[in-house]
């Protein structure tokens, strides 16, 4: 990359830092002078060291590492059309843009596919880009020569075609050949995890494919919109109805960091809540020593103990990603409450206290909730009415003045009686309940959703991503 | 805010580009990727404070300590707890020395004793105002910074900014050479945007698989290569696996190493199950990664 005019530049680095805030990064002024000042020492030789640089200078903690990635790519391009290599050596260009029929031969992707699996096999990083690069010219085009606005270039059109995931097997069996261990019997243990790796090293391929993808459309609709809408939001912003079980994955692995984080932010205001008004009996004695003058003066000490906690979650299949996830966050901050009590419904409700407590692989930890808890009756549609009706039936004695409930669930209630006097007797006997719903309030008094009707008896809050459960557990909760 | 064009001003002048110090920490035996040597380039040459975050064990001490080598400078350390406070952290008045002079000076006038037990003799210098204070080049390491109160950070902000230190009886004692700082977080908690943003922020994350080997074969040079690739591929995927400890770079080399001293020359079944508990912590995680390797 040549150095391009300061104006230019200039301009590059405002928006990639305006593209980033639309992300919810908290970028001011001060920062981007400094990486300016950084552009300024480190130069436009090498754009890997640039990344680093302006990440530096910008990035503020590790989880917004794949937005600016990703937002880096689209405002500091490899390069502009073709990638450079692709054009040095064009590959044969396929006479027609349409995929051969099913059965037929396809020589071009055979090609590609040999040269990938080359590559992978030697977990060459530069080879895999310039694949990347060719794979997403040779077959990633689409609505070529129509109006303007209607043609791009799309990742999915081109690994559709690729299909790379198939190379697996192929790839195993040349690494084995290479390592001399056709035969089962000479393999050690890393054997076993090649497999994974080999994954690992495909979706890394496809993230190259669709970053290359969004390169080229970029270039056709302007960095900004495409920045806008095709980079994918933090681990902290996805929305938890529509994660994908990748997204899920990703979620799971912040909830460690996530309950330390929110401990440490009750700590603080369990702290400050100690702080009482002033004894007055007791400044008076102390003045004593002084004459009379009270100089040090005493403060009524509070003592308050930590709160119990209910945790009533909706677990079928729409919400339970969000329900999953606050479960083993309040399991993980276990320690900031006297006492933890976990419940699970779809239409009738189970404690889940102890699945939580001694489950192992948290990934199956919704597949076993509604595997060995009664959730279910005799059909496996989410009924609110009669699972408070059964909560407060049976499981009323976990509730006490000094309970705080939390209600997760989307209050979508399949036309079913909604029973808001069974949230009334919970509510009177708690000391605080409030409603989580992962749907925004827009959406409330639509279709089938009894959230109106709740929100009438308790508190409801949305709660669409973990940033915002983070700030309610911290808020809500009394300490 | 710091102006990085010239470079001679603010800067440490530890080095002159971004190869030149890979090239010198990996010197050091500090192999460092791309955007750790960037990073480290960049807080020399703009005279930001650096703030390495990551989970424990992938070298951010280590990192400072190949730093101070580098330099040939003083490395100054603190360390930080809960509850550590400013006469810990930046200066304290030798009040025993001082009741000593008031003592020892009875005949003298009030006047005269102030202006002399406020001096430069009754002042204990903690790690932050040595290394403000140094005359010869200091790399300044504020390690744990997350294990530290709220109320340390704001305690920072002016020494992080500025290199300058205000002692009420002295006045403003300004570095005559900046220190290069290095602050290494945890993560358990969020420190403060203050302080976040008089920092350049670097993520040290565990290595790729490449870089991972080569610091095995650094660090162990007794070890067979083929070993070595099997050891960091079965860390890698205990790494993927969800565990509540993941094994960090300190953990490959002490398996390195735990491996050279059993003999083993392949890793089987036995060997694995005998040695996973130096890569792994918990016992949840032991069992668990025993059940996904199939371990027999």
């Amino acid at each position: 990359m040549t150095a391009p005019a300061p104006a230019d530049t200039a301009a590059r680095l405002t928006g990639l830092v305006r593209a980033l805030r639309g992300h919810g990064l908290r970028i001011g002024p001060a920062e981007t002078v400094d990486a300016a000042a950084v552009l300024d020492v480190l130069g436009f030789a090498d754009r890997e060291q640039m990344r680093a640089g302006l990440a530096a200078a910008l990035l503020r903690s590790d989880g917004q590492r794949a937005v600016f990635d990703a937002t880096f790519d689209l405002f500091f391009p490899l390069g502009v059309g073709t990638p450079e290599a692709v054009r040095a050596e064009p590959p044969p260009v396929p006479d027609d843009p349409e995929p051969p029929r099913f059965g037929r031969p396809d020589p071009l992707r055979d090609a590609l596919r040999e040269r990938l699996a080359a590559a992978l096999a030697a977990d060459d990083r530069a080879a895999q880009a310039r694949l990347a690069g060719e794979v997403v010219e040779a077959f990633g085009r689409y609505g070529a020569g129509s109006t303007p606005g209607s043609d791009g270039w799309s990742a999915q059109q081109a690994l559709g075609r690729l299909s790379p995931e198939t190379l697996l097997a192929r790839i195993l069996a040349a690494l084995r050949e290479r390592h001399g261990t056709a035969d089962p019997s000479d393999r050690d243990l890393s054997d076993r995890v090649l497999a994974d790796e080999i994954r690992r090293r495909i979706r890394d391929f496809r993230a190259l494919v669709s970053g290359e993808a969004r390169r080229r459309v970029a270039e056709l609709r302007g960095p900004e919109r495409i920045a806008e809408r095709a980079v994918a939001p933090t681990a902290d912003r996805i929305d938890f109805l529509y994660a994908g079980r990748d997204q899920l994955a990703e979620l799971r692995r912040t909830v460690h960091p996530l309950a330390r984080k929110l401990a440490t932010r009750l700590a603080a205001r369990r702290r400050r809540a100690a702080r009482g008004q002033i004894d007055l009996r007791r400044t008076l004695r102390r003045s004593l020593t002084t004459g009379g003058v009270p100089l040090r003066p005493a403060y009524r000490l509070r003592r308050p103990a930590r709160p119990e906690l209910v945790l009533l979650c909706d677990v079928s299949g729409s919400v339970a990603g969000f329900a999953d996830f606050t479960m083993l966050l309040v399991q993980a901050m276990r320690e900031q409450f006297s006492k933890v009590r976990v419940f699970a419904f779809v239409n009738r409700t189970a404690e889940v206290t102890d699945l939580l407590r001694h489950g192992d692989d948290p990934a199956r930890l919704a597949a076993r909730i509604l595997a060995e808890a009664k959730v279910m009756g005799y059909h496996g549609n989410s009924d609110y009415g009669s699972a408070l009706g059964d909560f407060a039936e049976h499981h009323l004695d976990a509730v006490g003045p000094r309970t705080c409930v939390l209600v997760l669930g989307d209050a979508r209630n399949n036309h079913r009686d909604p029973n808001p006097d069974a949230l009334r007797r919970i509510a009177a006997r708690a000391r605080r309940v409030f409603w989580l719903n992962p749907e925004q309030p827009a959406l409330w008094p639509t279709g089938d959703s009894a959230a109106l009707t709740y929100a009438g008896v308790v508190e409801m809050h949305p709660c669409r991503n973990a940033h915002r459960l983070g700030e309610l557990i911290t808020r809500l909760l009394p300490v | 805010m710091t102006s990085g064009s010239n470079g001679n001003g603010d800067g440490t002048g530890f080095f002159t580009s971004v190869a030149d110090a890979a090239e010198r920490l990996a010197a050091t035996g500090y192999l460092a990727s791309t955007a750790v040597a960037t990073t480290v380039f960049l807080a020399d040459r703009l005279g930001k404070p650096l703030l390495v975050e990551g989970p424990a064990g992938v070298g951010k001490t280590e990192l400072a300590k190949a730093l101070a080598e580098i330099g040939r400078a003083r490395l100054v350390r603190l360390q930080c707890y809960e509850g550590i406070d400013e006469a810990r952290a930046l200066y304290e008045w030798n009040h025993a020395k001082q009741l000593l002079r008031i003592t020892a000076g009875r005949d003298q006038g009030w006047e005269e004793a102030r202006t002399d037990i406020f001096g430069e003799e009754f002042l204990l210098t903690r790690p932050l105002l040595t290394a403000i204070r140094g005359e010869e080049p200091t790399v300044l390491l504020i390690d744990e910074m997350d294990k530290a109160d709220v109320e340390v950070e704001a305690l920072l902000l002016e020494v992080l900014s500025d290199f300058q230190v205000t002692v009420p009886e002295l006045g403003t004692i300004t570095a005559t050479r900046r220190p290069l700082v290095l602050l290494t977080s945890n993560a358990t908690r969020e420190l403060s945007e203050a302080l976040r943003r008089r920092c350049l922020f670097l993520h040290l994350d565990y290595p790729d698989a490449e870089l991972e080997r080569r610091i095995v074969r650094l660090k162990v040079p007794g070890l067979d290569d083929t070993l070595a690739e099997s050891v960091v591929r079965i860390v890698g995927a205990l790494r993927a696996m969800e565990l509540r400890k993941a094994p960090s770079v300190a953990e490959t080399i002490d398996w390195a190493r735990t491996l050279l001293a059993l003999g083993a020359d392949t890793l089987d079944d036995t060997v694995v199950r005998d040695t996973l508990g130096v890569i792994l912590k918990h016992q949840d995680d032991v069992r668990k990664a025993a059940q996904k390797l199939t371990l027999g």
